[in-house]
């Protein structure tokens, strides 16, 4: 017996589909100065080992200024800071923990925000109202009022800052997926699915999750952009990560002092964290434009 | 509204005094004995049920009366209300430069959308509200406190009120605030703009700066101003930053030392300070809203 096939019209390979969107933002030249900031740190992040001059927590020669040469021959490209460790280096390595950390930080700030929404904006009725208080009693605290207590609750460390920043996010997170979900859930492919009998959770996730992406890439890029903010402003007050490992914040808190006679111990990680941020701020941006196009 | 408060107030309660123990620790300090602090939380009745401890908290709080400072040893309310107007005058000359400079902006960028006007404003927005408040606080030090030398590079206001320490602390809170005031009231204005009205006020030949102020400015100023006051809420968290900077002796700055030294009274009593201005400016912005609206006013 021949083998019968049915011809079915093949979907897009979903990297295929990622590959072209992003072929569409270089309509956008805000967004690809964006990506590009954004890739540049990523390749520094990855690479940092093999990049950075000198290794990044090693005392060599305190207090220098850019461009001094190492007594073993190598250059401070950026300096030394007060106790003597090259300063690029720490940029380096400490893009490496921004890049760790916030992102992980806002993923975790979406699982908690995305379902949250799903059920208000799906469910409806007292879950509905249950949730949007709760959120709006977190989002009523000035942001950095409820990180100052928690971090000084939980205490400094990387996982707490993590908890810290899903708690204070989610809420935010969850507002805007509600408000996508009232808007999707009367379209015919939701009815289509409610009559085909799929459970709801099914309906969330498959039929109206997908549909909601578009702005929710663009608020996660500009919340990775906060997140990169908030995990520098805890550095900055004390309350990020454990000293010595490499943070931006950090960094500029240890050298602010001195930063009237040294300016540069400060200024580059300044540089660094602003362009990052930067970064996501315009692919945020042309991401926008773009989607707004079709 | 209320409500909020009331609940904010619960969850700083739960969060900070749950465990007595704790709190008679930090009262008074590791090095005491069992006995003191149960005769400590004998005497502030903190062997009561939990709800009675929270009901005369909350009682206590709403007649100002927030306890005494662990660290200053005085009631907090001697400190926080100097803290509390210091950091209003920081608060309200930030404003006074945001809200003039960025309707401006925003308006003239967003009068002819797409034009170079309209993309320098937007994009130098963007700019300035990438660079965290701790970074544009070096980077202007840098520039004029270091490089120029006009500028004092502390506020601590140790010889009375000085203007010129008011200056960089103003600016960078400025500089931060300014760009999401200005995208904002560019995006009503761009929306405004594309109004049938507009085009009728357009096409019957009335001067282009007619139709501006009388006509397209009016309805897009509704956005901003409650964005502006939504902007308070960052303004607050901004202030923490820029006072911890500049030695600046505010409220942000008391509620940042006393969480590193767990002096909860004071905790408490900042963290509802905060909230409850949050809370009314918000109130405010709904308010505001509906009366400067119309189309809400006479539905």
């Amino acid at each position: 017996m021949s083998e019968q096939t049915i011809e079915i019209p093949r979907r897009e390979s979903s990297i295929l589909r990622a590959i072209k969107s992003v072929a569409l933002l270089r309509e956008s030249a805000v967004g690809m100065v964006g990506l590009a900031i954004v890739l540049f740190w990523v390749l520094v992040a990855l690479f940092a080992d093999l990049l950075a001059p000198f290794p990044p927590n090693a005392t060599i020669m305190p207090l220098v200024m850019p461009g001094t040469e190492a007594p073993d021959g190598g250059m401070f490209l950026l300096g030394t800071d007060h106790i003597g460790r090259d300063i690029l280096s720490r940029i380096m390595h400490g893009a490496r923990q921004v890049l760790i950390y916030g992102p992980l930080a806002t993923v975790c700030a979406y699982s908690v925000g995305i379902p949250m929404g799903l059920a208000a904006g799906y469910v409806g009725g007292l879950t509905d109202e249950v949730l949007s208080f709760i959120a709006n009693v977190i989002l009523s605290f000035p942001v950095l009022v409820l990180y100052v207590i928690i971090i000084a609750t939980i205490g400094a460390s990387a996982v707490n800052i993590v908890i810290a920043v899903t708690f204070a996010s989610a809420p935010g997170i969850m507002r805007i997926v509600r408000g996508l979900v009232l808007d999707l859930r009367s379209r015919e492919y939701v009815f289509a699915a409610q009559t085909r009998g799929e459970p709801p959770w099914r309906i969330m996730a498959v039929e109206i999750l997908p549909n909601a992406r578009g702005p929710l890439i663009v608020d996660a890029c500009l919340r990775l952009g906060y997140v990169i903010i908030t995990i520098g402003v805890l550095g900055f007050l004390g309350l990020g990560l454990p000293p010595p490992d490499p943070d931006w914040g950090g960094m500029i808190n240890e050298t602010r002092q001195m930063a009237m006679a040294f300016p540069h111990m400060a200024l580059f990680p300044c540089l660094a964290i602003s362009s990052l941020v930067l970064g996501f701020n315009l692919l945020a941006d042309g991401l926008r434009e773009v989607s707004l196009r079709d | 509204m209320v409500l909020t408060m009331l609940v904010v107030s619960l969850l700083l309660f739960l969060l900070l005094e749950i465990s007595p123990g704790n709190v008679a620790t930090k009262v008074l300090g590791p090095y005491s004995s069992e006995e003191q602090r149960n005769l400590w939380l004998e005497a502030h009745g903190y062997f009561d049920p939990i709800y009675e401890r929270y009901f005369r908290w909350l009682g206590n709080f709403v007649i100002g009366d927030f306890g005494d400072s662990i660290r200053f040893k005085v009631p907090v309310g001697e400190v926080l209300w100097p803290r509390l107007a210091n950091t209003g005058i920081l608060a309200l000359a930030t404003l006074g430069v945001v809200v003039p400079v960025s309707l401006i902006l925003g308006v003239l960028a967003g009068m002819r959308e797409g034009s170079t006007l309209d993309r320098t404003i937007s994009v130098s927005s963007i700019v300035t509200t990438s660079v965290p408040e701790f970074a544009s606080a070096v980077l202007l030090s840098a520039v004029f406190v270091f490089l120029l030398d006009i500028l004092p590079g502390t506020s601590g206001m140790s010889e009375g009120f000085d203007l010129k320490q008011l200056i960089l602390p103003v600016m960078v809170l400025a500089v931060y605030d300014f760009g999401y005031v200005t995208r904002m009231t560019r995006a009503s204005m761009a929306e405004v703009m594309l109004t049938h009205y507009i085009r009728t006020a357009v096409l019957k030949g009335l001067p282009y700066k007619t139709v501006i102020a009388r006509h397209a400015l009016r309805n897009a100023l509704i956005t901003p101003f409650t964005v502006i006051m939504l902007q308070i809420n960052w303004l607050l968290s901004g202030v923490i930053v820029v006072e911890y900077y500049f030695a600046y002796k505010g409220f942000g700055a008391l509620l940042l030392e006393a969480s590193l030294n767990s002096d909860i009274f004071v905790i408490e009593a900042c963290a509802m300070v905060a909230v409850f201005v949050a809370v009314a400016t918000q109130t405010i912005a709904d308010v505001g809203y509906t009366y400067l609206n119309p189309r809400i006013r006479f539905s």
